[in-house]
């Protein structure tokens, strides 16, 4: 213990003192602007070192979904960007490099200006069946972001549902939607996932819905107990209370005042869980439950190497390129959670 | 205590047939035609032989008639004989692996339970010991590194994670191959001379004093068991790492280090043994979490247990089969958590203190 903070513990200081500190102390625009929570963590994430690595990570994914049709140009206007242009049909892997024979896509402006070249390569080379990896990544980024953004929020919008039915109303509704979340938490995730949607794939036909579908059936109960949690204790203070008293209604009550409060900590979860989610989501499609062949999305595009497994050392690219977008993917979203999480739990906080 | 351990005990068969429940309602999404496959044991031949299947077993019937049949089975009306009945354990016919789901799931058991038993300890092992010394070197550069480390892992998709080892120790240096065992060793397991005790190799080789038995088997187990491993560590990091850091700053620790204890005794005595507490809970967790990777390591690995053949019967749609898993795994699951729970109220006095006084 240093001198300080011994002379500090030496003066006691009243509460009286602290907030009139906590006044006069000079605040910035946005600390001014945001509740004293969401400010905390603001600076938590742009103050730790990986966090802000793992911002870096997201947004960068975010940069290329965006500008995906510059990055790697869809052929023409008729065909939906999201299948992955091929070079022919040849069942055999080309390196990264190869030249495009068949009917290259559009050449975009900065590839020409970085090789000097007019004829477009595969950069990173095609998986068996001529799929060109680039286009897959690039693309994919799209399939992913939107992917984890629809299967988080659905998920949050549930547990939403359920929690608060379950903690505002309490009683037998508690009972019956406590026991149910208890079973969907019985099943084990990616086997009752990879089922669902093998049975959903002849009804909606392939493409992410019925992955996506699937993995939001089997992940809303985090969520649905963590906002039972939070609004049990909501219900508890005292400004609720005298809203009672009052006699606001069900619904205001529900929405103005206990909602704001209790919603703070998922949405914090939800922001963790979205890496994990475009990993099941990657997995499944690995399986073979998930897109139709073809389909930019980054799961599938490594289970091309399925094919090869004997000879991996000499079509390296199918897995390695695709999985690092998988990993940088999770690991930027995994960062910025392990931050929040480190903000959040109050025994880390209290220092050392 | 004891009125804790009834009231989950009771909580189970609810759960279980809440399960039962909305696997059928996800049965009930298939047509008919694919249903009927719950009740043949060989590929039909012709439509009619379809269409009597669907008439004779009430395919077409309200859900829960429906239901109330393939959980208890019916009795055939001519020759008297039960058909069906998921409590019974006649889960119905995979196509992919051409025999009783039942049967399947039996056939299929040893393997993956070898591949779980062997992981276990590199992963709790190396998962608290890796969280230990984080927390002992607290926000220095080696818990940073850790952490990236595991991190890493945790992002890891293991399907890539896996395929990245295959290249690398397969394909490359050709020193482990996958599968469960080679066609030589393949050959004296199922000679008359070698008793399969268990049907897992890596025991049976043991028992049966083949050493190269044991050692071809555990070959084939190590890309598995490392791939399990890395991508689990994330989890049991945390929370070791965080509650080995809560432990620390207790009371009792100075209290230790002023009794002129040794650094070594102080963590070991007193910090160790009261952080691993929480850790416990994560019993669960890793049942879950090797339930989810047993399934994706098996099938990169082409290793014949539960796993990949649920994988397979998912990916041709051969979904009584999958079904069948997800219940067996269902089971697994409710149960292990039960233990854990169990096992956690008699470890930690706090729980028992409050769940007596709760009941």
């Amino acid at each position: 213990m240093d001198a300080e903070s011994v002379s500090k513990e030496a003066a006691p200081v009243t509460l009286q003192e602290v907030v009139t500190e906590d006044r006069l102390r000079k605040k910035n625009w946005l600390e001014r602007h945001m509740s004293p929570q969401w400010y905390r963590l603001l600076q938590g994430v742009f103050t730790n070192p990986l966090s802000v690595i793992g911002i870096i990570i997201t947004s960068m994914f975010i940069l290329i979904a965006i500008f995906a049709p510059v990055i790697a140009p869809p052929i023409n206007e008729t065909i939906d960007p999201n299948l992955i242009p091929r070079d022919g049909y040849a069942a055999e892997p080309k390196p990264p490099g190869t030249l495009w024979k068949r009917e290259p896509p559009p050449v975009p402006s900065w590839y020409k200006t970085i090789y000097k070249n007019d004829k477009w390569n595969h950069l990173l080379g095609t998986t068996g069946g001529q799929f060109d990896i680039w286009y897959g990544i690039v693309w994919g980024t799209r399939t992913a972001l939107f992917v984890g953004v629809v299967i988080t929020f659905v998920t949050v919008i549930i547990g939403l549902i359920v929690g608060v039915l379950s903690a505002f109303y309490g009683g037998w509704l508690d009972d019956v939607l406590s026991r149910l979340t208890e079973i969907f938490l019985a099943f084990p995730f990616l086997l009752a996932a990879l089922t669902l949607s093998a049975i959903l794939v002849p009804l909606f036909g392939r493409g992410i819905w019925p992955a996506v579908i699937a993995l939001i059936t089997f992940g809303w109960m985090t969520y649905a107990r963590m906002i039972r949690g939070e609004v049990l204790s909501a219900k508890e203070r005292d400004y609720v209370m005298a809203a009672k008293v009052v006699g606001v209604p069900d619904g205001q009550m529900i929405l103005r005042h206990i909602l704001p409060n209790a919603i703070y900590p998922v949405l914090i979860m939800a922001s963790m869980r979205v890496g994990d989610y475009v990993l099941s989501f990657a997995t499944l499609s690995f399986l073979g439950v998930g897109t139709e062949i073809g389909y930019a999305d980054w799961g599938q595009i490594v289970s091309f190497s399925r094919d090869w497994i004997l000879s991996l050392d000499v079509y390296w690219y199918i897995i390695v390129f695709p999985g690092v977008a998988l990993l940088l993917f999770g690991l930027g979203w995994n960062l910025i959670g392990d931050a929040l999480r480190d903000i959040m739990d109050p025994r880390l906080s209290r220092g050392t | 205590m004891t009125a804790y351990i009834i009231r989950r005990f009771l909580q189970l068969p609810i759960t279980i047939l809440g399960v039962t429940i909305f696997i059928f309602a996800m049965l009930q999404l298939l047509s008919p035609v694919e249903r009927s496959a719950l009740y043949i044991t060989t590929t039909p031949q012709n439509d009619a032989a379809i269409d009597a299947i669907i008439n004779k077993y009430g395919l077409n019937d309200p859900f829960y008639e429906q239901y109330w049949r393939w959980l208890v089975g019916q009795k055939d009306p001519v020759t008297g004989e039960r058909l069906g009945g998921v409590i019974f354990g006649d889960l119905g016919y995979s196509r992919t692996g051409r025999m009783p789901v039942k049967d399947l799931i039996g056939f299929r058991l040893p393997a993956t339970v070898e591949l779980a038993l062997w992981s276990v300890m590199p992963i709790i092992g190396g998962g608290v010991l890796l969280g230990v010394i984080a927390a002992i070197n607290h926000n220095k550069l080696i818990d940073q590194l850790i952490r990236v480390f595991v991190t890493i892992g945790w992002s890891f998709p293991t399907f890539v994670f896996g395929l990245l080892l295959l290249l690398l120790f397969y394909a490359k240096l050709r020193w482990f191959p996958p599968g469960r065992l080679s066609d030589e060793m393949m050959m004296v397991v199922s000679s008359p001379g070698f008793v399969q005790y268990t049907k897992m190799y890596t025991f049976d080789g043991l028992l049966n004093l083949r050493f190269d038995v044991f050692w071809d088997a555990f070959k084939h187990l190590i890309m598995p068991i490392v791939t399990l491993s890395y991508v689990i560590w994330a989890q049991i990091l945390r929370v070791t790492r965080s509650s080995m850091l809560e432990t620390l700053r207790q009371d009792y620790m100075t209290t230790a280090r002023a009794k002129g204890l040794s650094e070594r005794t102080v963590i070991y005595r007193h910090a160790f043994r009261n952080a691993l507490i929480p850790v416990v809970t994560l019993g669960g967790l890793m049942v879950v979490n090797l339930l989810n990777g047993v399934v994706v390591t098996e099938v990169i690995f082409d290793y014949p247990g539960m796993g990949s053949a649920a994988a397979r019967a998912a990916g041709s749609l051969d979904s009584l089969a999958v079904l069948g898993f997800v219940l067996f795994g269902g089971f697994v699951l409710i149960l292990s958590n039960m233990v854990v729970d169990v096992l956690y109220a008699v470890i930690d006095p706090r729980i028992r203190v409050n769940s007596s006084g709760g009941a």
